[in-house]
């Protein structure tokens, strides 16, 4: 397992990696690397790499426990099963063709606003926290169904990611039909609550 | 004749000199650009290890005041962010370029520290199932 924490400060990760004491590699991405490579636009987000370093399971929903199971519906188990069942050599991964067919690719407006984001993400680092604000903003408006950057950026434009502004923004995207969360069909929840 | 400008191109900031306008222009030397970017102007366009950006003929990338970043970014077909305030700007990396290296399935290298500092790659695990996770403190 490789685990990256898609977060402004290493240090705002360091509370999960110590809690965990993990075997594994546990990564900082500051600068969203990961998530535009992979076109990441939520936490928490996984895919399956396979030995020779082809993607076996593309972006789907996974988290670790039922801690959050009554706000987002998922039950850990169902990916943690298929997940063991890869593992162990009982169950094949996705086709290629099947991974291509369930994908999402980014589009120009995504990449658009990670530019957006980045050039903020660059001006916060360097202190420049007032002009870096409206960059994500725009970035919000370009993608907003990029979550790494709506979500994302709140702490780094003095709100909470967990606060009123976060609750009023996914039942603005609930109301307008759209899911919060993107899984997979098979680790999809058999409902999702609405905030 | 220019003024600092801050160019952050594939996770780097470089400064290059750049004169910029009112209207969100950004023009910044050939030479800047080359230094920067490793994008050589040549008659035949921009080119790079072996591969050209030809010039369309009207386009207002190469004037005599020097490259037009807007325009340049989008011959490049990539993102551009511009704050001509703050002089700075990012470049990103184009949709159909992300699309086409994930459609291809073989998983996007990246090298990251670990809280020591440490670095790591993707590439170090090939030979073993992976699985990727991410997630934040938000």
């Amino acid at each position: 397992m490789i685990t990256v924490a898609v977060d402004k400060d290493p240090e705002d990760a360091r509370p999960w990696i110590e809690l965990a004491r993990p075997t594994h590699p546990s990564l900082v991405d500051v600068d969203h690397v990961v998530a535009d490579l992979y076109n990441m636009v939520n936490v928490p987000e996984i895919l399956w790499i396979d030995e020779d370093g082809r993607i076996v399971r593309p972006n789907d929903v996974a988290f670790g426990d039922d801690t959050w199971r009554s706000l987002t519906g998922f039950e850990a188990a169902k990916h943690a099963n298929l997940l063991r069942a890869w593992v162990k050599g009982e169950s094949p991964a996705l086709t290629a063709h099947e991974v291509q067919r369930l994908q999402r690719l980014p589009s120009v407006a995504d990449q658009l606003a990670r530019a957006e984001f980045g050039l903020g993400n660059w001006l916060y680092h360097e202190g420049r926290v007032e002009a870096a604000r409206p960059h994500f903003v725009r970035a919000g408006e370009l993608a907003p169904n990029d979550f790494t950057i709506r979500r994302g950026t709140m702490p780094m434009q003095g709100l909470s990611s967990s606060g009123p502004e976060f609750v009023k923004m996914v039942q603005d995207w609930q109301a307008a039909g759209h899911s919060y969360y993107l899984p997979l069909p098979d680790t999809a929840p058999d409902s999702v609550p609405r905030w | 004749m220019g003024l600092p400008f801050t160019l952050i191109n594939e996770g780097v900031a470089q400064v290059v000199q750049a004169s910029t306008g009112a209207d969100g222009t950004v023009l910044i030397p050939p030479a800047d650009i080359e230094q920067a970017m490793g994008w050589l102007l040549k008659p035949e366009g921009f080119c790079r290890d072996g591969q050209c950006y030809p010039i369309p003929s009207g386009s207002p990338v190469a004037g005599e005041h020097g490259i037009d970043l807007i325009a340049f970014a989008s011959l490049l077909e990539r993102p551009l962010a511009v704050d001509v305030a703050e002089s700075a700007a990012f470049i990103g990396t184009g949709a159909t370029r992300r699309a086409e290296a994930l459609a291809s399935l073989q998983a996007p290298g990246f090298t990251l520290p670990d809280l020591d500092g440490r670095l790591h790659s993707l590439s170090d695990h090939r030979g073993k199932k992976v699985l990727l996770a991410a997630y934040a403190s938000w």
